[in-house]
């Protein structure tokens, strides 16, 4: 008998209550993340940056690796990489042309400054390959209570800047004339966005965290357009992606990123074939919305 | 909601005095004098790059003047005057946009409020709005998939509810078919008229809102002429603006100008297009282009 993939290391749900009690601060730092990828996604897609979230997660990757070298901490050096990187973007990039350009920039120095740090680290390589690749199960008690700490920060900080932030993200024109501060919501909403990607980044990893910022909002965006719909729907997903994820993952050896990537994306699958049907649905009866739309896709 | 009394006095809603806007050494418009009263709609008309649109942005305390002053019911302009109602350029939303048509109505309400709790008037706010500009039959779609008529009635609908005093509006009818060209601007003037707001209205073509417009403010190569569209659109008029021969023809109701000058006027004025036509012109491409 020829087997290429030991599923016993996939799947082996022995043991599994012990598991669930040793990792409770794995899972509710999943929970919360996913409550926070599923929030601030919503603006990313919107204000349509996530490529500048990719850029941002190499810079953050940059800056674990960094302190994990220096001896400064993973978390807190993964912290101030993005917030470095998501600083610049949004001071240099205020156009989407020159965000995409200096986000492409600043991508593989960061990456190449990571791989630089881990290259003279002395320690253990098992912690290298977790920052790109996700770790959650690798992170000890001091660290999940900095990630639950700056996952707050964000939550909080999104719940007084929310409906400013989204009216100057779909209409900055009109915001700017109505005197919202678009131009410092869009710093705020960068550093928002930095912490949150230094949080993804120490649990799925540095190349995986756009499964967790940009999937469950692009997914929740393909079956409503409510603004109280969306966020929920996409916290929902994110949410699912995390703790299911999580706990598929605690049965087997393979790192929790795949089955939270997996999961993101067969959501994402799902909302765009509701979509699709949604839109055969509607066009076969009614034709006339129809015309109206692809006119105004045409004008 | 009827105009109040405040507003049918004869003190004008917007002065500009003197005012002038020069960007290094390029004049934009110099000395322009000009007061809107409550109601009035005062159409800005001139090629591309002859700074209607930076005029808006003057008025929305975005952009200093180099001279003179301007005054929003006789307070010196500020940014974020919520007398001041804007409608931008027409633009098409994308299919990233977690919004349906009322709720970009309800922007105009309190997207400015911190927090994300709707307050509780806000749903009956938002209804009248919606029937007022005649979009409560799409109210729950999503923005991305509205036509652009039924976009630019939510983006009037989203000015008015703030309860302007002045309505600034940036070429609203750019890129629409005729009917809704008529439809927009028939629902600007109707609200200007029961509301008693006064309207600024930056076009290319007068046309459409011919009938409604009270007065005129033609700017052309660093000069303007102000008056009604009979005092101002005619062919000496605009030939002694323009310092060559301008011909104004008026044809079924319509008015078309040919032969105006391509930017001898304007110096380094590369937006603008070799002039002729400008008033009876559709090219949704041939929005403002004055790049600040």
């Amino acid at each position: 008998m020829i087997a290429a993939v030991d599923w016993s290391q996939v799947f082996n749900f022995a043991d599994y209550g012990e598991l669930i009690v040793l990792l409770r601060n794995s899972i509710i730092a999943g929970a919360l993340l996913g409550l926070v990828g599923g929030l601030i996604g919503v603006f990313v897609m919107s204000r349509d940056m996530a490529f500048a979230v990719h850029g941002i997660s190499e810079l953050s990757f940059a800056g674990a690796s960094a302190g994990l070298l220096l001896g400064v901490g993973v978390v807190q050096g993964s912290i101030i990489g993005s917030l470095i990187a998501a600083l610049l973007i949004g001071l240099l990039g205020a156009r989407a042309r020159e965000r995409n350009s200096i986000t492409a920039v600043l991508m593989p120095f960061g990456l190449g400054l990571g791989i630089l740090c881990l290259a003279l680290y002395p320690g253990r390589s098992a912690n290298k390959f977790g920052l790109l690749t996700g770790q959650i199960v690798a992170i000890d008690d001091p660290q999940i209570g900095w990630l639950i700490a700056v996952t707050l920060v964000v939550l909080i900080g999104l719940a007084v800047v929310w409906r400013p932030l989204m009216f100057a993200s779909v209409d900055a024109d009109v915001a700017t004339a109505r005197g919202v501060p678009v131009r410092g919501l869009s710093i705020v909403f960068m550093l928002l966005l930095g912490l949150s990607v230094a949080v993804s980044v120490q649990i799925v990893g540095a190349l995986l965290v756009l499964s967790i910022l940009v999937t469950p909002a692009a997914a929740a965006l393909k079956v409503s357009a409510s603004p109280l719909v969306v966020p929920l729907l996409s916290v929902a997903f994110g949410v699912t992606a995390m703790v299911g994820g999580i706990l598929l993952a605690l049965g087997s050896s393979v790192p929790i990123s795949p089955y939270v990537t997996t999961i993101s994306f067969a959501i994402y699958a799902a909302c765009r074939a509701i979509a699709a049907v949604r839109t055969r649905r509607s066009s076969a009866p009614r034709p006339a919305p129809v015309r109206e739309a692809q006119e105004g896709a045409l004008a | 909601m009827p105009a109040d009394a405040t507003r049918s006095g004869s003190d004008p809603v917007l002065s500009l005095r003197g005012a002038t806007l020069r960007f290094d050494d390029r004049t934009l418009w110099s000395g322009v004098d000009l007061d809107v009263q409550p109601g009035e709609f005062v159409a800005v008309l001139g090629a591309n790059g002859t700074g209607k649109t930076s005029l808006l942005r003057v008025i929305l305390g975005q952009q200093r003047l180099t001279r003179g002053e301007v005054l929003f019911e006789g307070e010196p302009v500020r940014a974020g005057n919520p007398g001041i109602g804007y409608v931008p350029q027409q633009k098409l939303a994308d299919d990233g946009t977690p919004l349906r048509a009322r709720d970009l109505v309800g922007l105009g309400l309190d997207g400015g409020r911190w927090g994300f709790w709707p307050s509780r008037r806000k749903r009956a706010v938002v209804d009248r709005l919606l029937a007022e500009v005649g979009a409560t039959s799409y109210a729950r779609k999503p923005v991305s998939r509205l036509s652009g008529g039924e976009q630019q009635r939510l983006r009037i609908g989203q000015a008015l509810a703030a309860d302007p005093h002045l309505l600034l509006a940036d070429e609203p009818l750019a890129s629409l078919d005729l009917s809704n060209q008529r439809a927009i601007s028939e629902l600007i003037d109707r609200q200007r008229r029961e509301r008693g707001f006064g309207v600024l209205f930056v076009t290319h073509d007068i046309n459409p809102v011919l009938g409604m417009v009270d007065r005129v403010l033609y700017l052309a190569g660093g000069r303007f002429r102000t008056g009604t569209p009979d005092d101002v659109l005619r062919s000496e008029v605009l030939s002694e603006l323009y310092g060559s021969p301008v011909d104004v023809i008026r044809a079924r109701g319509r008015i078309i100008v040919v032969g105006t000058p391509d930017s001898g006027h304007a110096p380094h004025d590369e937006h603008h297009d070799a002039g002729h036509e400008e008033l009876c012109d559709h090219d949704p491409s041939d929005a403002e282009a004055v790049a600040l």
